[in-house]
């Protein structure tokens, strides 16, 4: 359904974005992921032609999004970062006249605007003027107008930004629902929405695309996937340290925490498999050192420092490491 | 997908509503209505110069228009920038110039709205005597031609930023100067920087106040309307220019 290829934009002699190409089909919510100002919202603007890309393609729905644009952006739902709406109108004002720059009207507009009002739970404040109301019902009063036409395409910039948990919960509960039959790019901060509401994601940084696949393997790049975690009590931390790598268990050994009531350390695999083996022989030293073991796992890996360690500067992460040791 | 007429209309329609739902719309109106009556019996001695016509309330139009128009006009697209509905707008299935139009139309109408409340002004003199009314009618003609160039103009500025103040400033100077340009003591420092009688004729026929002359006369002259119409037509194809290119 969205296809880009390429896809180039500068601002004077910043590069936003560099050569990103993706595409989304039907059925498929494309999480985007990456820092404040690496290209996310650059790019939604690109796709949904309201900036035009400086080189690349794009087409949407078959549609080039500069050489026809009005057919392109008819099948697009668009919610916009920060959710912008007309503050002068009311919330029903403002659906309508959405609404009817989508081509609906008379019964059909009434029953559009009746769903989308019902979809983003807007019973309570429909004659409310949109200059009063909270940010989340704002938020979704903007959502609300995004699928109020019931597009093929959604393009959601940040939807859950500004909700409370509960509201977060129906957002998702919605885009994943509404994911089953239709192309859905959402960007996003928050890690944990990737796992619940993602079919695929997409990290960006600096203008360019760092990683592309489903949240199961993105969480596999992480650098502690097929680590194994250990907290033993009664042991100095160097000594447990040393053991460790004596016996030869892990590859590296780093001590997570330190405080009186025991220590926790983090053994790295030779290899890069994710198997128990480590954990037996980590639990093997244990037992013949004596050891009292309160916690021992094998860790699966985190998307946040996937994340962390694809989008930092080296600088930075070097910095951290040292830090660590 | 609509007709492009019919996207116009629906934007027109939403400025239009947008002006009644806050304050603005009535206390312009009311400052409006004020100014003007204040401007036509008491600065300009309608009842002493015991002449029926509407002469003393027309030529106050072009400096009370100089003010209220810009006025009117500064939100058109600064507001749009501020609030990010802009990209709201423009990323509907309809063209920028769809949605330029429809604003200014929406705009020009409620100036029209203003102007139509006047018409208390025409009762009275047709109550003390018996003026020609054909020429009233041809000096709100261009009144109201006069009222949309300034308009867009201000459509034209407001499309530059996002802060309204800012907008509004830039198009009382350019007004002013249309209205100064074809002034003496303006075409002879332009005479003085360049021998050029080119350059000072095109100036001077840029003035707003010459185009005025013949409608406060109530003559309706095709090169008039033509001078209104096109630089109504510039302006907003100015402010399509500006918003392509600056979106964000």
């Amino acid at each position: 359904m969205i296809k880009v290829d390429n896809l180039v934009k500068t601002f004077g002699p910043k590069v936003a974005v560099n050569r990103i190409s993706f595409a989304v089909e039907r059925g498929e919510v494309l999480g985007f992921l990456g820092p404040n100002g690496a290209g996310k919202s650059t790019t939604m603007r690109m796709i949904t032609g309201f900036i035009p890309p400086t080189e690349g393609k794009i087409t949407v729905g078959g549609h080039d999004i500069v050489e026809s644009p009005i057919p392109a952006k008819a099948l697009i739902g668009y919610l916009p970062e920060n959710a912008p709406a007309y503050s002068d109108m009311t919330v029903y004002g403002f659906l309508n006249f959405t609404a009817e720059l989508r081509g609906l009207n008379g019964d059909a507009r009434k029953k559009a605007v009746n769903r989308a009002v019902e979809m983003c739970f807007l019973e309570g404040v429909i004659h409310q003027s949109v200059d009063t109301l909270s940010k989340g019902y704002r938020h979704r009063t903007c959502f609300a107008q995004s699928i109020i036409h019931d597009p093929d395409i959604l393009i959601l910039d940040e939807p859950t930004d500004g909700l409370d948990p509960n509201q977060k919960h129906e957002v998702r509960t919605l885009i994943r629902r509404m994911g089953e039959k239709k192309a859905i790019i959402f960007s996003t901060h928050i890690l944990e929405e990737v796992d619940a509401v993602c079919s695929r994601a997409i990290i960006i940084d600096r203008g360019q695309v760092v990683a592309n696949g489903t949240p199961s393997q993105l969480r596999g790049k992480s650098e502690i996937a097929g680590a194994v975690l250990v907290r033993v009590s009664g042991v100095p931390a160097n000594e447990l340290k040393e053991r460790l790598v004596q016996t030869g268990a892990g590859k590296r050994v780093l001590i997570v925490r330190e405080d009186s009531s025991g220590v926790t350390a983090r053994v790295f695999p030779k290899g890069s498999s994710v198997n128990g083996e480590l954990a037996r022989s980590v639990a093997e030293v244990a037992t013949a050192q004596k050891w009292r073991v309160e916690e021992l796992h094998t860790e699966e890996g985190r998307l946040d420092e996937v994340f962390r360690s694809i989008t930092l500067p080296e600088t930075v992460k070097t910095k951290e490491h040292k830090e660590d040791k | 997908m609509n007709s492009a007429f019919g996207n116009v209309k629906t934007i027109t329609k939403r400025e239009l509503t947008a002006y009644f739902a806050s304050p603005v719309a009535y206390v312009f109106i009311v400052i409006f209505l004020l100014l003007a009556g204040f401007f036509t019996f008491n600065a300009g001695y309608f009842f002493e110069r015991n002449q029926a016509n509407l002469e003393s309330f027309f030529q106050w139009h072009p400096w009370l228009y100089l003010f209220l128009v810009p006025a009117v006009g500064m939100r058109l697209w600064s507001e749009e920038r501020r609030m990010g509905t802009m990209e709201l707008l423009l990323t509907m299935p309809i063209t920028a110039w769809q949605a330029i139009v429809g604003k200014f139309l929406a705009s020009w109408a409620f100036l029209a709205l203003a102007l139509v409340c006047t018409f208390p002004v025409v009762m009275t003199v047709n109550y003390l005597g018996n003026p020609d009314n054909g020429v009233i009618f041809g000096q709100y003609v261009g009144s109201f031609l006069m009222a949309g160039a300034y308009l867009a103009i201000t459509s034209m500025t407001s499309a530059l930023t996002r802060n309204q103040v800012i907008s509004f400033i830039l198009s009382v100077v350019i007004c002013l100067f249309l209205i100064l340009s074809g002034w003496p003591p303006v075409t002879d420092m332009i005479s003085r920087v360049t021998e050029s009688q080119l350059v000072l004729e095109t100036v001077a026929a840029l003035s707003v106040m010459t185009h005025f002359e013949s409608f406060r006369r109530g003559i309706i002259d095709t090169r008039d309307v033509v001078f209104y119409g096109g630089l109504i037509v510039f302006c907003l194809f100015t402010t399509a220019v500006i918003i392509r290119n600056r979106r964000a």
